[in-house]
């Protein structure tokens, strides 16, 4: 557990230490900000009631961008520049590095989205909102960027290369986010139902309205195990080359 | 702590880097790896620090096995791979600390390991750089200390002393055979004179094959069956050549470079032809003015077993 730690903080540290990260903070931001204000259903301000709805609507999308590029470097760099040798020959598991660097990218959305908060405030000032749906629409947040960081932290441990591993990142998550409620639209209707459950889309709307079910919990949380699982697997195929 | 090297054997794909290599170092021993480019050094270190799996065979440190006790083995070993590859965006101290925490140094030493690091490797006047902002050699210093923070029981160099200026490699010499009294090193290096100088022992590989294993004497023996000598004589008898051919414990005898009446003799196997060439000289009233056993180097050891 401890070595998890020194390693999720040694990232954090990386990501705050370069300018790079600022500008991705602030495009972020930016769009998100922008996205709800302004063109997020066209109304926060016509629509006559005070939600976060459309944010949480455009938020699935600049996560969809913005995490691959926080994760493309976590392993790639390292097998490009050739450190993963002095890591993974250090007193450390295969499971543990990609959990400390899985943890630091995830803080770092938290962080991203800690920052959204004033928006929070600011529609909670407009008109009554309800407390409840904004809770589950972080929640969900919070284990969408979890699902995204698990995503990308595997499409980087396949390649020494960033750009690719944004790529496969973004290809990986492309399937959950639309593919899979497009298939369900054209499969015989027994298939539909196992693929459509597979939509990421479906569990995380439900529960940016405010409905928090059970089997959405189990499949987003699996989704995230499964990226590390699979993210751990293709570290320790490493030594067989 | 011991390291057991058995049967080892790796292939990239339908290339086979090390085959079947087996050998031992004990504690308180310094072994050389020498051997050309591409016949398998770091493959071989990268094996024992865990970093690769073998293809087949075994290696194990005081009966910690690679393939069971991974963990404990790393914790016991500190590695500086080839090219030493850090974290360019660290300044050294961070990275030091960081180094010192992953191998497990309790909280309370990091920052006295950080700083005796330091002052051992020579990387004060520049502590507070970024790794990225360093020349070659004092990165190559970070390299070292990493590899030493946690005093580990067992010490894997590749090539330790590229780029450094003669006066660290000196120091780092010594630092390595300081350790290398209590602990277990092995260090590559393609520094001929300086693994004879440093080493107890030297492993000579050639495409994935051991060639040779012993003290730089063993190996010289070895090589060579016979002893050389040098000598120069100061006479006017043109005889010379022939009368030295002449002795029995003399098999070969060439001009050498050096000048005139200068002289290569070979010696028969088992025969030390010293004496005779001494009452020789005496007999015919020739002066004897040189006369130098040669040691063939351990470069020509490393030729003849290497090139073919
Ligand atoms: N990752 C790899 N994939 C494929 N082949 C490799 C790989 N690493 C090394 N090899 C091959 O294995 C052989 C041994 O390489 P190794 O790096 O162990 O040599 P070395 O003795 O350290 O050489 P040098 O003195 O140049 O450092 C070489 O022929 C090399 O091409
Ligand atoms: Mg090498």
């Amino acid at each position: 557990m401890h070595q998890i730690w020194i390693l999720c903080r040694r990232e954090i540290n990386a990501f705050f230490d370069s300018l790079i990260a600022y500008i991705m903070l602030i495009v972020f931001l930016g769009l998100s900000g922008v996205f709800t204000w302004l063109f997020g259903g066209g109304d926060i301000f016509f629509v006559g009631q005070a939600s976060l709805g459309s944010f949480f609507g455009i938020a699935f999308w600049t996560l969809f961008f913005f995490i691959p590029a926080i994760t493309m470097r976590m392993v790639a760099e390292e097998e490009n520049t050739g450190t993963l040798e002095l890591l993974v020959t250090k007193p450390i598991s295969n499971f543990q590095i990609i959990a400390g660097k899985w943890l630091a990218a995830w803080l770092l959305v938290l962080i991203a989205l800690a920052f959204t908060f004033p928006y929070y405030l600011t529609v909670a000032n407009l008109g009554p909102i309800d407390h409840g749906a904004t809770f589950s629409g972080y929640l969900a947040l919070a284990l969408l960027s979890g699902v995204y960081t698990s995503i990308g932290m595997f499409a980087s441990s396949l390649t020494n290369n960033q750009i690719v591993a944004f790529i496969l990142s973004l290809f990986i998550a492309f399937f959950f986010q639309l593919l899979f409620g497009q298939l369900a639209t054209i499969l015989p209707a027994s298939l539909a139902g196992i693929v459509e459950f597979l939509s990421l889309n479906q569990h995380y709307h439900t529960m940016s309205r405010g409905v928090i079910d059970l089997s959405s919990l189990v499949y987003l949380l699996s989704l995230i195990f499964l990226g590390f699982l699979l993210a751990t697997a293709s570290l320790q195929r490493r030594a067989w080359r | 702590m011991s390291i057991t090297v058995s049967n080892l054997t790796k292939t990239y794909g339908s290339q086979k880097a090390i085959d079947n290599i087996s050998f031992e170092v004990k504690t308180g021993e310094i072994l050389g790896f020498l051997g050309p480019n591409g016949a398998g050094k770091s493959t071989t270190m990268k094996i024992i620090t865990c970093f690769l799996k073998p293809t087949s065979g075994n290696v194990t440190l005081n009966g910690y096995s690679i393939h069971d006790h991974s963990r404990s083995i790393r914790r016991r070993i500190g590695y500086l791979p080839e090219n030493t590859p850090l974290y360019t965006d660290m300044p050294i101290v961070d990275y030091l600390t960081l180094s010192a925490e992953l191998q497990e140094v309790p909280r309370q030493q990091v920052r006295a390991r950080v700083r005796e690091m330091i002052d051992m490797c020579g990387l004060g006047p520049e502590r507070h750089k970024n790794i990225g902002e360093l020349s070659k050699g004092y990165r190559q210093r970070v390299g070292l200390a990493q590899a030493l923070i946690h005093d580990p029981e067992v010490l894997i160099l590749d090539e330790p002393t590229t780029g450094l200026d003669p006066n660290q490699i000196v120091e780092i010499r010594s630092l390595i055979k300081e350790i290398g009294q209590k602990k277990t090193v092995m260090l590559s290096s393609h520094i001929l004179k300086e693994v004879e100088a440093t080493c107890d022992r030297i492993l000579i590989i050639n495409r994935g094959e051991l060639v040779a294993d012993g003290s730089t004497e063993e190996l010289r023996r070895r090589a060579k069956g016979a002893d050389q000598l040098l000598i120069q004589i100061r006479t006017e008898d043109p005889g010379t050549k022939e009368a030295l051919l002449g002795l029995a414990s003399v098999a070969d005898v060439r001009p050498a470079e050096k000048g005139s009446n200068s002289w290569m003799v070979d010696a028969r196997p088992e025969h030390d032809p010293r004496e005779d060439i001494f009452k020789l000289c005496v007999k015919k009233g020739w002066i004897l003015t040189e006369m130098t056993p040669i040691e063939s180097s351990l470069e020509d050891i490393f030729r003849e077993l290497t090139e073919n």
